[in-house]
């Protein structure tokens, strides 16, 4: 598991991978109402604001982990927002990125790095 | 932080796990462990405990009653020489222009009027009503008592445990309660579109006061995020937002809180700041109204979100002026001020989200029924 300084989480599926928010992301936004995913076959570059999010309190963006395509998206998690915060790991997946630069990955921060970011 | 103020609950809060944010100058809980959403839930279908003691408690006293009475209809186009005793209002304070300074509660406590302000205004409130009012009026700030609300459909059965008679209340009654002890001045009436009560007691009794309705099983504590989706899905007006100085009764569809013995031709009409705007405009066509909006997808818009009457027309109609996820609605809930041409009830409006025109309905509010114990 990968994890990015904005709170997600990237899990390697094939040659894609699964993006979601932290535990700690959706507690920190409370409860989701409103998900709004990107298209598939989108082509986003890293830091793209291509999801938005709104919490009963706010909304938010989630950026492009790294440069690639879209493969798939949650659309279980569009019609039903609170998976992400019953089941962030899981059921609240928010969309697959097939990377156009593996490298990019290198980049991104382990679970020990992620936890002490947290504190 | 050092500078925020804090309510005699502050402590309790913090053991409640409560994230606390600034308000008003005070530092209050936003939410608590269980979230907006269930907080929400449960006060509609429970009961749900606020810490809303950082709203401005004041008497307003005279030689009698009347007196008080009298000198607050120079303020308030409402008629409180009229109000029962031990019955409750809801008014406002008006400007020359017939814009809403503050909206407030008014109740009849025998020999005063006991009156309840929002907090941010409650600073500039009493000295209003300082300076206007005649000097054989005295207007005194309660600072050393706490306010609690406790609202859901459960209310009346929690408070009764503490003291039987709160169960002999009506809607917008008040009444003097023991309460374990303490003495708390309480009205059966709140901000959430629920029955149930709004409690003042002493600050050194309130933790008690306030565990003691915690301790119930049906009463959980809820913060200010489930207190605004509360009042929005009720369709009650957040001052400073849906309401301001340059709101009027009329615009605000508030007319229904101007009685007829204040209006044209009634027995004591006007004599209040702004008069003839606010009396002129009744029954009148005005510019723009509040409204209650349903956008029709699933995202919710918030305040400031602009409104237009078509997908490509540049001239905005209107503005959202308080929105968001309504949890028993189950959907985004919200309201705004609209040109009068555009507001019936039906029309399609579009609000502009992150540059896409999105289709909102103006609907009936409440969106909730209410649930007050007439």
């Amino acid at each position: 598991m990968k994890y990015t300084e904005e709170h997600e989480w990237l899990r390697a599926e094939g040659d894609a991978y699964v993006v979601g928010i932290t535990e700690h992301a959706t507690t920190q936004l409370g409860d989701l109402v409103f998900v709004e995913l990107p298209e598939v076959g989108a082509t986003v570059s890293a830091d793209d604001e291509i999801v938005v999010i709104e919490s009963v309190k706010a909304a938010s963006d989630i950026m492009a982990p790294v440069d690639g395509e879209i493969t798939e998206v949650n659309t279980d998690l569009a019609d039903d927002p609170s998976l992400a915060n019953s089941d962030p790991l899981g059921k609240g997946w928010f969309f697959k990125i097939k990377p156009s630069d593996a490298s990019q990955l290198d980049g991104l921060l382990d679970e020990a790095a992620y936890n002490a970011l947290i504190g | 932080m050092s500078d925020l103020k804090q309510t005699p609950l502050h402590a309790l809060h913090l053991t409640l796990g409560a994230k606390m944010v600034p308000f008003a100058g005070y530092d209050m809980p936003v939410q608590y462990p269980m979230g907006v959403m269930k907080e929400h839930l449960h006060t509609r279908s429970k009961a749900g405990l606020f810490d809303v003691s950082h709203m401005g408690q004041v008497i307003v006293r005279g030689n009698t009653y009347e007196a008080a009475a009298q000198g607050l209809e120079t303020l308030i186009p409402v008629d409180i020489l009229g109000l029962g005793e031990n019955r409750q209002r809801y008014g406002f304070f008006t400007n020359a222009n017939g814009g809403i300074t503050d909206d407030l509660m008014l109740a009849n406590r025998a020999d005063h009027v006991f009156v309840v302000v929002n907090a941010a205004c409650k600073d500039a409130d009493i000295a209003h009503m300082k300076s206007a009012l005649e000097p054989d009026i005295t207007v005194t700030e309660i600072k050393d008592r706490a306010l609690l609300a406790l609202q859901g459909p459960a209310a009346e059965a929690v408070l009764a445990t503490l003291d039987p008679r709160a169960g002999d209340m009506r809607f917008m009654d008040v009444a003097t309660l023991d309460l374990n002890g303490t003495e708390a001045w309480v009205s059966r009436s709140g901000y959430t579109g629920e029955d149930g009560y709004e409690i003042s007691v002493p600050s050194d009794a309130a933790s008690d006061v306030a565990q003691a309705l915690l301790d119930h099983p049906d009463v959980e504590p809820i913060g200010l995020g489930a207190r605004d989706s509360l009042r929005l899905e009720a369709g009650l007006c957040l001052y400073g937002h849906d309401i301001n100085e340059t709101t009027t009764p009329m615009e605000a569809g508030l007319t229904w809180a101007i009685q007829k013995v204040r209006r044209s031709d009634g027995a004591r009409a006007g004599g209040f700041p702004g008069a003839d705007n606010v009396l002129g405009q009744i029954g009148n066509p005005v510019a723009r109204k509040r409204v209650g909006l349903l956008p029709t997808g699933r995202a919710p818009m918030r305040e400031g979100v602009v409104l237009y009457a078509t997908e490509t027309s540049d001239t905005p109609v209107g503005e959202i002026t308080s929105g968001g996820f309504g949890p028993t609605v189950g959907g985004p809930v919200a309201m705004g001020l609209i040109g009068a041409d555009h507001s019936a009830v039906g029309t399609t409006l579009y609000g502009e989200l992150r540059g896409k025109r999105l289709p909102v309905t103006v609907a009936i509010m409440p969106f909730t029924p209410a649930n007050f114990k007439r």
